[in-house]
């Protein structure tokens, strides 16, 4: 069988639903974190099919700046998470609600 | 073998960002070496380095010839300066509304001036960018700093809660766009703009083109809080130290705006029929939600946070009309970029008032504005003028931003165009409403809990009062004063 390059799309979109659905779903920050992950390497995935695709460099170029910027997100997000949980042990995000939207 | 070829780098155009670095660079290292002694400084730095950002701006803008750098990915011109300019001028009241503020309260002051710093480094780069990747870097570059000074009161589970809602949502709606980036460099094979718009010129993988255009314009619809994705506006708003609060509704909002008329104006443009009815239903539903549900707060910084809301919706009506003008896009823009150069005086002064008298009442609520005409009449005259200009009543500022949106959208003579005005000027109506509201406060009600000791203003706050209503009173009298610099913000291209 013969894989080609909209075999990489369809999983890409596939990863960046499943990313997404549980990003809304799910109420546990850490499992939220790692939904923006799934979407991002989507992201990723995309970026290399095209640009292997297109044979243009440019796109695995930017695979590497999406990758530093995740880590820096991570690094904020976790930062976050914890400055909550020092508070409030064991909160999942609904109950941080003090505020209402 | 290739040999290295040094890139051609213009360190004139790049000074206001590297004089910018400096400073921030300067703030983290005195802060590092000095630790308490010095820390008091670090306010004054920031606010220097600022100041001194905007001397190669001018330079610049004397200069007067467009600058392009990596390919056409990074361009000085025109617009680029006008921006810049605000978003420093807005980052230096900023930080004179937070001198006392940070200095007084249990917070981290060199680490705060930092974030602030970057967060406006990013905001210059976004102004240049012309290129998906720079625009990828100069979003996160804003965004990052300040999902941490949302939080900035760590102790507080408010503030913790604004910084986690801010963050979630912020960083969902950068995947959103760089899907929505990805799919667009796949059909094009390009990450500059102007090659963007060429490739999507050829009109092939229109579905492709479609869902592409619509993820990024979302993703930014989340940075401007357009309904309904601003969900994390107001409780990020309430939670947040207030300088804050004003610096993600002015500073943040309009870098989101940079982008999307760098996209749509640039890039998208030629791929109308996707985006028009986007932003017609986007400006619509953002002004209406926003200025209803306004209307029944009972803390005036969440009801300046709905207000901020509805302020974005008439900031994207223009987007709904580009093409129908008869001069081109660049009406639009100037409508667009005027708008946020008033806004941005007017609603800075606001959150400098609200900031004064919570420094007496250590409140938000509205009730605890009442009767400060009494025991503060300057404060309480200058709040009415910035939420009546917010309003749009002549002769301050708003006015003269709310008649370029109705101009471009009854110049575009179409009949979708001419219902959004009506939209707008409905909308303007409600908004009188919940402004008044505020005035009818200070003015009739009796004073809170009777308490009539004056409200003492630091120095470096009314500093900020003062530039705002400077400003828009200014405008409001003189428009010609800004629409000379919002003539001058046209898309080289």
């Amino acid at each position: 069988m013969d894989v080609g390059a909209s075999w990489y799309l369809v999983l890409a979109a596939m990863i960046f639903a499943i990313g997404a659905l549980g990003l809304m779903v799910r109420r546990n920050p850490l499992v939220m974190f790692m939904c923006i992950e799934l979407m991002l390497n989507a992201v990723n995935l995309t970026f290399v099919t095209f640009s292997r695709e297109l044979n243009d460099i440019g796109g695995q170029v930017i695979v590497f700046f999406v990758l530093v910027v995740a880590a820096a997100e991570v690094t904020v997000g976790l930062g976050i998470i914890v400055a909550i949980l020092r508070r409030r042990p064991g909160i999942t995000a609904d109950d941080v609600s003090a505020l209402k939207g | 073998m290739l040999s290295f070829v040094q890139p051609n780098i213009d360190y004139h155009a790049l000074a206001p960002e590297l004089v910018l670095v400096g400073a921030l660079l300067l703030i983290l290292l005195v802060d590092l070496v000095f630790e308490d002694r010095a820390r008091w400084a670090t306010s004054s730095l920031a606010g220097l380095g600022l100041l001194a950002a905007l001397i190669p701006i001018i330079t610049l803008a004397v200069n007067g010839h467009d600058r392009s750098m990596f390919g056409g990915a990074y361009v000085v011109d025109n617009f680029a300066l006008v921006m810049k300019a605000v978003f420093l001028l807005a980052g230096y009241v900023v930080v004179l509304m937070s001198t006392d503020y940070i200095g007084e309260g249990d917070y981290y002051e060199g680490e705060y001036y930092f974030m602030l710093l970057s967060s406006l480094f990013g905001m210059l780069i976004m102004a240049s960018a012309r290129d998906l990747i720079s625009i990828f870097i100069a979003l996160e570059t804003l965004s990052i700093p300040a999902y941490l000074l949302a939080g900035w009161r760590k102790r507080d589970l408010k503030g913790n809660e604004a910084s986690l809602k801010y963050y979630l949502l912020g960083v969902f709606a950068s995947a959103v766009m760089l899907y929505g980036m990805s799919l667009i460099f796949g059909v094009t094979g390009s990450t500059v703009l102007t090659d963007i718009r060429d490739g999507l010129g050829s009109g092939e993988s229109v579905p492709i083109i479609t869902v592409g255009i619509l993820f990024v314009v979302i993703g930014f619809a989340f940075k401007v809080s357009a309904v309904p994705f601003h969900t994390w506006a107001p409780d990020t708003y309430e939670g947040a130290p207030t300088p804050i609060t004003a610096f993600l509704s002015v500073a943040s909002k309009a870098a989101g705006f940079v982008a999307l008329l760098e996209l749509v104006f640039i890039a998208f443009e030629g791929h109308e029929e996707v985006w028009k009815p986007l932003f017609w239903i986007l400006a619509a539903i953002t002004m209406t939600v926003g200025n209803l549900i306004a209307l029944r707060q009972t803390n005036v910084v969440r009801m300046l946070a709905y207000s901020s809301v509805a302020q974005a919706g008439y900031m994207l009506a223009p987007f709904a009309i580009a093409g129908d003008l008869s001069g081109g896009n660049v009406g639009a823009i100037k409508a667009v970029v005027t708008y946020l150069i008033i806004y941005a005086a007017m609603n800075l002064g606001a959150f400098a008032v609200v900031i004064a008298v919570a420094r007496k009442t250590r409140s938000a609520e509205l009730s605890s504005f009442g009767g400060l005409f009494e025991y503060a009449p300057g404060l309480a005259v200058l709040l009415a003028a910035f939420v009546f200009a917010l309003a749009g009543i002549p002769p301050l500022g708003g006015w003269y931003a709310k008649l370029a949106i109705l101009n471009v959208l009854i110049d575009a003579s179409t009949p979708w165009a001419t219902v959004l005005a009506v939209v707008v000027a409905v909308n303007s109506v409600i908004a009188l409403f919940y402004y008044a509201s505020v005035a009818r406060e200070m003015l009739m009600r009796p004073v809170a809990d009777g308490d009539r000791t004056p409200v003492t203003i630091p120095a470096s706050l009314a500093a900020s009062i003062g530039l705002c209503a400077v400003s828009t009173i200014a405008i409001g009298v003189a428009p010609n004063l800004i629409a000379r610099f919002s003539d001058l913000a046209h898309f080289v291209s």
